[in-house]
């Protein structure tokens, strides 16, 4: 029972998570929900005690690239993304947070994981990088680079929204 | 202050909070030297702060039965009885979800949320045989103080004796806004109540007691200030109601 309800208490945070990764809701609960049948057919694997959260997320993780890496999903990593079409501004948190959403989409996939796993989820760097199965230092420069592409995107949608309203 | 050069990933962890005090109070007043760096470190809180406005939300959803069943694919008659209560809610929750849509970012208002967040709460940690609380109510000052400095504001565990509760202990838990505090109690029959406490309402507000069912769980819950409070158990209506308003008397003296 004790092990199920962890499980189960988990759920919303990788529903958050995957909402972010994915960018589409249908998509992200898929996702959550081949993790969690991931998660149980090798529950054994899972040392009782040792961190769950980071545990699925690794879980997540290794399914999402496979996803990526088998065609299933275009995921686009260049400027070539197609543009969001140009709306007036309605409201300004609603607008900003829609342009996060999509900014998010047009981060390459591994800056978008660090970002999500730091910022969002707030894990460790640790943590992050045990989920990432790559080195602390790596997660550091998808971080810097995640960052900096993000403030870069959100300020081009940001003059273009400008331009929209002149 | 410590001359040591400032490293990039040192003001990434600066951004996120996650260096030990004495450095970070380094790192403040270096910063104070540097206001372009300033500026960099507050773009990337910025970014996480956007991040947690853009998909907190989702945390609020009600979870999709079939995530229920995913999660419970071997299931133990414990959980068994858990699933069914949460994918109960879940259901229940379907209406809501289809009416605010994927995306809604408005917030969710407090009281329509408020009953359901602290039923699933009960149901996660009533059941619960081992780990009830985090904090145990032979610690019950420590319990208060943590709770209280999490949750930015006072809040302790009201003394339900008189109504035949005994304080088990209490658990810090995410909410939707932040941090949210659940207190467990229990009667000489085992019979469990919970009292969540979130205190991160926007607008100061009361309310009157209102009731809501969520399978075999019913919760009063009730606005005082920021402050909302929800009390839940498997009682009857009018037991639960004696008992919330013994908790509602010590919080309003």
């Amino acid at each position: 029972m004790t092990d199920r309800a962890l499980v189960v208490a988990e759920i919303p945070r990788l529903r958050r998570y995957a909402r972010a990764l994915t960018g589409d809701a249908a998509r992200a609960d898929d996702l959550v929900q081949d993790t969690l049948e991931r998660a149980l057919s090798r529950w054994t694997l899972w040392r009782a005690g040792s961190n769950l959260r980071a545990w699925l997320f690794a879980i997540m993780h290794n399914l999402f690239v496979n996803q990526i890496k088998s065609g299933q999903r275009i995921e686009y990593y260049g400027d070539d993304a197609p543009s969001e079409p140009e709306m007036r501004p309605t409201q300004s948190d609603a607008l900003e947070v829609r342009d996060l959403a999509a900014a998010l989409q047009r981060l390459p996939v591994e800056q978008r994981e660090v970002m999500l796993l730091v910022g969002l989820e707030e894990l460790s760097y640790e943590e992050a990088a045990k989920a990432l199965s790559v080195p602390i230092g790596t997660v550091m420069s998808r971080l810097s680079r995640g960052r900096e592409r993000l403030r870069a995107l959100l300020a081009g949608t940001e003059a273009a929204h400008l331009k929209v309203v002149k | 202050m410590i001359e040591r050069p400032l490293s990039e990933q040192e003001l990434h962890a600066f951004a996120d909070d996650r260096l030990e005090s004495g450095r970070r109070l380094d790192l403040e007043a270096a910063l104070e030297e540097r206001p372009d760096l300033a500026q960099q470190v507050a773009a990337w809180r910025n970014q996480n702060q956007l991040l947690h406005r853009a998909f907190d939300a989702v945390l609020d959803e009600p979870i999709p039965a079939r995530l229920i069943d995913a999660a419970r694919a071997k299931p133990e008659s414990g959980a068994l009885r858990l699933a069914a209560a949460v994918a109960w809610l879940a259901v229940g929750g379907v209406i809501g979800f289809v009416v605010r849509g994927h995306y809604a970012s408005q917030r969710v208002e407090l009281h329509a949320a408020l009953p359901r967040q602290a039923a699933i709460a009960h149901a996660v940690f009533a059941a619960e045989v081992r780990h009830p609380v985090e904090v145990g109510a032979d610690q019950e000052a420590h319990l208060a103080a943590w709770l209280s400095k999490r949750l930015g504001t006072p809040v302790k565990p009201p003394q339900l004796s008189s109504v035949g509760f005994e304080l088990v202990g209490g658990r810090l838990l995410p909410g939707d806004q932040g941090p949210v505090a659940q207190f467990m109690y229990q009667d000489t029959r085992g019979q469990r109540l919970t009292l969540y406490v979130r205190a991160d309402a926007e607008d100061s507000r009361e309310t009157a007691f209102r009731y809501a069912q969520e399978d075999k769980v019913g919760v009063f819950y009730w606005l005082d200030g920021k402050l909302g409070y929800a009390l839940s158990g498997e009682l009857a209506k009018d037991d639960l109601l004696r008992v919330a308003t013994a908790v509602y008397r010590q919080l309003n003296p």
